[in-house]
C-alpha cells in the first residue's frame, strides 16, 4: 500500500476538479483538453483563440514550477525528487500512439479530461459510453503489449 | 479578463496533473495494468476531480451566465454513434501504448524529451486528420 501516492493523488485530483470548476464559472467552458488545444492548433477560431492559448500556458507552466521548486510535490514512481516521469518507450512508439491518441480524442470529441472529468461530472451518457470505451481498449492495450508481447515486462 | 481566468485554469489543472503523478507514464500504465503490480493511484486522481467538479458544475450553474462570458457552452447531444465510440477505441489503444493522454503529455512539457516531442507532433497530427475526415463516418 502506497497510501502516500493515493493521497497525493486525490489532491491532485481535487485541483483538476477545480479546475475545471473554474473554468465553467468563469468562461462557461468544459476543460477538455484535446478540444481545446486541438481547436487551438487546427482552426485558429477568431476571437476564441486567446482563452486557449492562456489555458494551455497555464498547463505548461504549473508542472514546470514544481520543477523549479524542486521537486518534493511530484508523485513519479519511485522518485520522489522528481515532477516529470520518462517515457514509456522511444520515438517510434510515441509516433504512433501520438497519431492514435490525436485522431481517437478529435473523432471522439474528447479525452480523459473531456469525457472523464468534465464528462461524468455532468453525468453525460456520451462521456460515460466514450470513457468506458478508451478504459477498456487502453487495458486491452496494456495487457497485450506487456503481458502477451513483453512477457510481463 | 478571459485570458487571465482560463491561465488560472490551466495552471490548476496542470499542478493537478503534476502533484498527482500523472504526469509519470509509469504510474499511468500501472493503472492500466489489472494483471501486474497494479496502481490504483489514477482512480484516486479521476475519483478527486470527478466528484469536486459534479459539485463545482451544480454550483456554478446556478448562475445565470458564467462570470466573464455571455452563455455556458455545453455539448447537448445524448445519443451514441459510431465515431464517438470507434475514436474513444483508438484513443484508448495510443494512451495504452504511450501512457500519455492529451492532458498529461502537454503537462510533461517541464521535462520534454525525444520521444515526448514525437509524441506531441504526432498527436496534434492526428487531430489535423480527424479534422479533415468527413463527418459522417
Amino acid at each position: 500500500m502506497e497510501w502516500h501516492s493515493y493521497l497525493a493523488g486525490l489532491v491532485g485530483g481535487v485541483l483538476i476538479g477545480l479546475s475545471a470548476t473554474w473554468l465553467m464559472v468563469t468562461l462557461g467552458r468544459i476543460a477538455g483538453v484535446s478540444g481545446i488545444i486541438g481547436t487551438l492548433v487546427t482552426a485558429r477560431p477568431k476571437g476564441d483563440s486567446a482563452w486557449r492559448l492562456a489555458f494551455l500556458l497555464g498547463l505548461v507552466s504549473g508542472p514546470l514550477a514544481l520543477v523549479i521548486a524542486g521537486g518534493e510535490l511530484g508523485n513519479v514512481l519511485g522518485r520522489p525528487e522528481a515532477v516529470i516521469g520518462e517515457p514509456a518507450g522511444g520515438v517510434a512508439l510515441m509516433l504512433v500512439a501520438g497519431l492514435l491518441v490525436g485522431l481517437g480524442t478529435g473523432i471522439g470529441s474528447g479525452c480523459t479530461s473531456g469525457h472523464g472529468v468534465c464528462g461524468l461530472a455532468r453525468l453525460s451518457p456520451r462521456s460515460m459510453a466514450a470513457t468506458l470505451t478508451f478504459l477498456i481498449t487502453a487495458m486491452v492495450t496494456v495487457f497485450v503489449v506487456r503481458h502477451l508481447i513483453g512477457g510481463g515486462a | 479578463m478571459s485570458t487571465l481566468m482560463a491561465y488560472i485554469a490551466g495552471l490548476l489543472f496542470g499542478l493537478g496533473l503534476a502533484v498527482s503523478g500523472m504526469t509519470d507514464p509509469a504510474r499511468v500504465l500501472g493503472f492500466l495494468d489489472l494483471f501486474g503490480a497494479w496502481d490504483p493511484t489514477l482512480i484516486f486522481v479521476l475519483g478527486g476531480a470527478v466528484v469536486t467538479n459534479f459539485f463545482g458544475y451544480r454550483l456554478a450553474r446556478r448562475r445565470p451566465h458564467p462570470l466573464f462570458a455571455a452563455a455556458f457552452q455545453l455539448p447537448t447531444r445524448r445519443d451514441l454513434d459510431g465515431r464517438l465510440i470507434g475514436g474513444a477505441a483508438l484513443f484508448g489503444i495510443g494512451w495504452g501504448l504511450s501512457g500519455y493522454c492529451p492532458g498529461p503529455a502537454f503537462a510533461s512539457v517541464a521535462g520534454i524529451t525525444w520521444p515526448l516531442v514525437a509524441m506531441l507532433a504526432a498527436m496534434v497530427a492526428g487531430w489535423f486528420l480527424a479534422r479533415a475526415l468527413p463527418s459522417q463516418g
